[in-house]
């Protein structure tokens, strides 16, 4: 059998699992909490000390279940969603999958992390502190830059790092007000164009050219004396490489404007070019994109930044330090700190799977992922291009770095067929494929990054699903229209996601509008 | 010629293949695939790291030989709190969230992740029933981004611009919030009475006017104290067209008021306490609660999960107003969102399935009792006070040990020879408090533990 037969033969895990509110049994409990400490006061003692007003009457309608019975549904729910480790995850590009080596969930996974309190004094936790620290080291190397936060939550918490940082800068230099405009591009993150916004910036947008890069005659009508920074993100979506990059920050640094460097596609260029080269002052990193740390359905994470040593005093505060004196320490002293950023320190169990990661593979590891990723992207990029209905976008580049936005355009003029019905059938193939960020200025569009995780026979059998579902779109229109047939659930009906009337965002708002199954509440 | 290095985590790292691949490309080497990148942008060295680990075994060794410097708070006597909790994790939490399907997926599609979104959607159902609210989001980073964008919400639906903020606050979710609201949002500070250690009426009778977008109460707010006049304090807002928001912990809500019931538009908080690792801070998730009220729900930036029919009688699952989000409408959006904490919810949702309702009320009535069984035994040590404040604490007490004439500072640090956490020092953040630590009990404070914190102060104050 070929793979592509064997994939056409996948089922996923199918298990009409209720939600857990159909499965409660008054009295069952899967948890025991522990009684009173001792005897010297009764619970209803202590009960008696809180003010009357404020003791809940009853109690709160969570299910009731016994353990085996929860174990069982959330296992359940667990085979009912793939993941990294369940498919070939290179549909979602921008999002460097990858995979997450276990000897790292281990490690960050045990007491000396996860027992840590953020506030124990810092000779008891010299451990965690030097993690933290000698990932920063290492990073002073993979950037270039000297000074590092590891406060970010994520990439997009990353940007407001960066954005805060910018505010406090031109704050010190008695331009905040002045310096009042943020420029990125069209196809860097949505994040970078909404988070200055909450930052109080006004945003402009650079479009790009007829190459696919930012318009730089655009770029040099739009910075002026109210620019306070630029955001851009190198490689862009395309999975092109600005070769004009260094042009833009030189045309910033004339203007003294800050330039802000979005790493996180930065996957295909560890040990080939880094954000020091393409002199910007400062940047994130995804601790949980390259760097290894799985994504969590959607975090926890880290959204590392770093900084040129004249940028040290405005990041985030603390920062962790080390003195022979005093060993490792939070260093709170920065007066003129962007301030938190976030609660405590940082994703401490990030921290530790990324610096395991970069310590098992060392620079020629690294240099060597990006190599591979490179490699995989072009790989995958000729051979989806031989498929029919699809193209690329700015097909002048023969080649580009860890991946790539194509187009189902002609696909969809011929058939009726876009990327939205791929999306649909793929998952009858045990793998996933997502469009891309919007707006779709690319019509049709999917990116796709095989990122270095992923072997060439992954590629192949990745790319023959496409191949596949193309052929379907061209020929059997029916099988198109009716899939998911393989899938955990059939079609969804997305209206009631976008009616106030209809959504039901927890299950006590499900009852509260509807009889039964979707049986609208009468009136 | 010396065979090429392997690495595990690379499978196309072996030269056969690559050279397989390159000729497929129609290229003599991956050089030629960056050719683009311009020279003076390259490297001009290789990265100079240090030698790796390759094999699993001394990865291992190396890592733990730095982490084995830690004393975790399990093996102290831990006493610290504010704002992190040193809860008990049932097994099944972490069992959960450790299934490779969840914690290695990310964005996939309602079609092959439908388990993920089905559990979310549990995880909010099981919060807007412990908060009694109808809406809940997706966990945001934290607490702190919780309440500022709580507080942000609040600037829009009610389009003023300036929010009341008490002074009891939790000082490390403050300096979050301010740096979130800055530079378009006002925050204007609202004192605490310094007798009861609650937020004092007089001062928000004063600093209350119609500019208010939001009146922010902390519930039990930072010095553990419960703010026992929250109704009031939400019908003056009310009176003035503020919103109230309540930032609460949810482990308290087993037995304590839900934030809705005296009269919070928005409640939101952290959700640490529900079945999270402390992991030196990392353990931390931010939840906002609405009702079902369009005006409010159309203001989330974060995702919000909704429940729909499929073709074939099952529930499936979906993203609820899509296009308020950055993801859809970037400069148009609402805030934004991103990678936030969204496998913590999933471990909450376990959680709070695994207490369902009596474990939640049994949870908070464990942890009252053992304050006030610390509070009693603390109540005999010469040196300490312990009626700082007389509003009435939940699980965390503020002792004022200035009469002792001995720091806070100093007094942890001999607590720390003993094998004990001492409580957070107040003075950091309320200079006004000097002398004053906050002391934090769990349903994990045994009664061993209390009484050997009572006997090392008895030593250390005498």
């Amino acid at each position: 059998m070929n793979n592509l037969e064997r994939m056409k033969k996948f089922h996923q895990a199918k298990w009409n699992e209720p939600v857990i509110y159909e499965m409660s049994e008054p009295g069952e409990r899967a948890v025991l909490v522990p009684g009173p400490c001792c005897d010297c006061v009764s619970t209803d003692d202590a009960l008696a000390t809180l003010p009357k007003e404020m003791l809940r009457e009853g109690v709160a309608n969570l299910p009731e279940v016994a353990q085996l019975q929860l174990v069982r549904h959330y296992n359940h729910l667990s085979q009912e969603n793939i993941g990294v480790d369940g498919n070939i995850d290179i549909g979602q590009g921008t999002c460097t999958m990858k995979y997450n080596p276990k000897v790292n969930d281990r490690l960050a996974g045990q007491p000396k992390v996860t027992e840590m309190h953020p506030l124990q004094p810092a000779e008891t936790a010299q451990g965690i502190l030097e993690i933290f620290h000698r990932t920063g080291e290492l990073f002073k190397e993979i950037s270039g830059l000297d000074v590092f936060s590891m406060q970010p939550g994520g990439g997009s918490h990353g940007v407001l790092a960066l954005a805060s940082i910018v505010r406090a800068y031109w704050r010190d230099k008695g331009e905040e007000e002045k310096r009042d405009e943020i420029i990125t591009t069209l196809f860097s993150h949505p994040a970078d164009c909404a988070v200055p916004i909450v930052k109080g910036y006004k945003v402009v947008i650079i479009q790009p050219d007829a190459d696919g890069y930012p318009d730089i005659e655009a770029f040099k009508a739009a910075i002026s004396d109210r620019t306070a920074a630029i955001f851009f993100t190198n490689p862009e979506d395309t999975g092109i490489f600005n070769v004009r990059i260094k042009e833009f920050t030189r045309l910033a640094h004339e203007k003294n404007i800050l330039c802000c460097y979005d790493q996180a596609n930065a996957n295909g260029l560890l040990g080939i070019t880094r954000t020091a080269e393409a002199n910007f002052d400062m940047s994130f990193f995804n601790l949980h994109k390259t760097f290894g740390a799985p994504h969590g359905c959607g975090g926890p994470a880290t959204g590392m930044v770093a900084a040129k040593k004249e940028l040290r005093p405005y990041l985030p505060m603390p920062l962790v330090e080390y003195a022979p004196e005093k060993g490792y320490y939070l260093d709170f002293d920065l007066p003129k700190s962007c301030g938190k950023i976030k609660s405590f320190w940082g994703v401490a169990p990030v921290v530790v799977k990324a610096y395991s990661w970069i310590m098992a593979l060392g620079a020629d590891g690294l240099r060597e992922v990006s190599r591979v990723a490179i490699l995989n992207n072009n790989y995958c990029m000729k051979k989806i291009l031989e498929i029919k209905g699809a193209s690329i976008s700015f097909p002048n580049h023969p080649s580009r770095i860890e991946q790539a936005r194509y187009s189902w355009q002609k696909m969809k003029e011929d058939t009726g067929f876009g990327t939205a019905d791929v999306q649909r059938c793929i998952a009858d193939f045990g793998t996933h494929y997502w469009s891309s960020h919007e707006p779709w200025v690319i019509p049709e569009p999917f990116t796709i990054e095989p990122s270095e995780s992923y072997s060439k026979q992954d590629i192949d059998d990745y790319v023959a699903v496409l191949a596949e579902i193309a052929r379907m779109c061209y020929e059997e229109p029916e099988a198109v229209k009716a899939a998911p047939v393989n899938s955990t659930v059939s079609h969804t009906d997305h209206d009631y996601f976008d009616d106030a009337a209809k959504y039901a965002i927890t299950w006590r708002a499900y009852n509260k509008k509807y009889d039964g199954y979707f049986e609208p509440k009468k009136k | 010629m010396s065979k090429k290095k392997m690495y595990p985590y690379i499978p196309n790292s072996e030269p056969v293949v690559q050279e397989e691949m390159l000729k497929f490309i129609g290229v003599d080497s991956i050089e030629e695939l960056i050719a683009d990148i311009p020279e003076e942008m390259r490297m001009k060295h290789a990265m100079e790291l240090p030698a790796p680990f390759c094999d699993e075994a001394g990865l291992v060794r190396h890592v733990n030989s730095i982490l084995n410097k830690n004393n975790t708070a399990d093996e102290l006597v831990c006493f610290l709190g504010a704002g992190c909790y040193n809860r008990y994790v049932p097994a099944l939490v972490d069992e959960v969230i450790n299934r490779s399907e969840f914690l290695t997926a990310y964005a996939g599609e309602p079609y092959e992740d439908h388990g993920r979104f089905h559990a979310m959607f549990e995880y909010q159902s099981m919060m807007a029933e412990l908060l009694d609210m109808d809406v809940c989001n997706v966990p945001n980073y934290d607490g702190s981004q919780a309440v500022g964008t709580a507080l942000r919400m609040a600037t829009r639906i009610t389009r003023r611009g300036e929010v009341l903020v008490p002074r009891n606050l939790n000082p490390d979710m403050l300096k979050a919030v301010q740096t979130y609201l800055q530079p378009d949002v006002k925050i204007t500070y609202v004192d605490y009475n310094e007798k009861t250690g609650r937020i004092c009426l007089d001062s928000l009778t004063e600093k209350l006017t119609e500019n208010a977008a939001a009146v922010l109460i902390m519930n039990p707010n930072f010095f553990g104290v419960i703010e026992d006049k929250a109704q009031k304090i939400a019908d003056m807002a009310h009176a003035k067209g503020a919103l109230m928001i309540a930032c609460v912990e949810p482990s308290t809500l087993g037995v304590l008021t839900p934030p809705s019931h005296y009269g919070a538009d928005i409640a939101c908080g952290e959700i640490q306490a529900l079945g999270l690792h402390m992991n030196f801070g990392g353990g931390v998730a931010g939840f906002i609660a609405t009702h079902d009220d369009p005006k409010f729900v159309d203001e989330y930036p974060s995702r919000l999960f909704g429940i729909a029919p499929t073709d074939n009688k099952e529930w499936g699952f979906g993203d609820v107003l899509w296009e308020r989000t950055s993801f859809a409408n970037r400069d148009s959006a609402k805030e934004f969102v991103g990678t936030h904490s969204a496998l913590w919810g999933i471990a909450a949702g376990v959680y709070l399935a695994s207490m369902g309702p009596q474990g939640m009320k049994e949870l908070g009535e464990a942890v009252v009792q053992r304050q006030v069984c610390l509070k009693k035994n603390l109540a005999g040590v010469k040196g300490l006070c312990l009626d700082k404040f007389s509003g009435t604490p939940f699980q965390e007490i503020v002792v004022d040990f200035s009469a002792s004439g001995k720091s806070v500072e100093e007094i942890n640090k001999k607590l720390l020879e003993k094998g004990i956490l001492g409580g957070y020092d107040l003075e950091k953040a309320f200079p006004e408090l000097k002398g004053c630590a906050l002391l934090a009990v769990t349903e994990k404070t045994s009664a061993d533990d209390i009484k050997t914190l009572a006997a090392a102060l008895g030593e250390i104050l005498a």
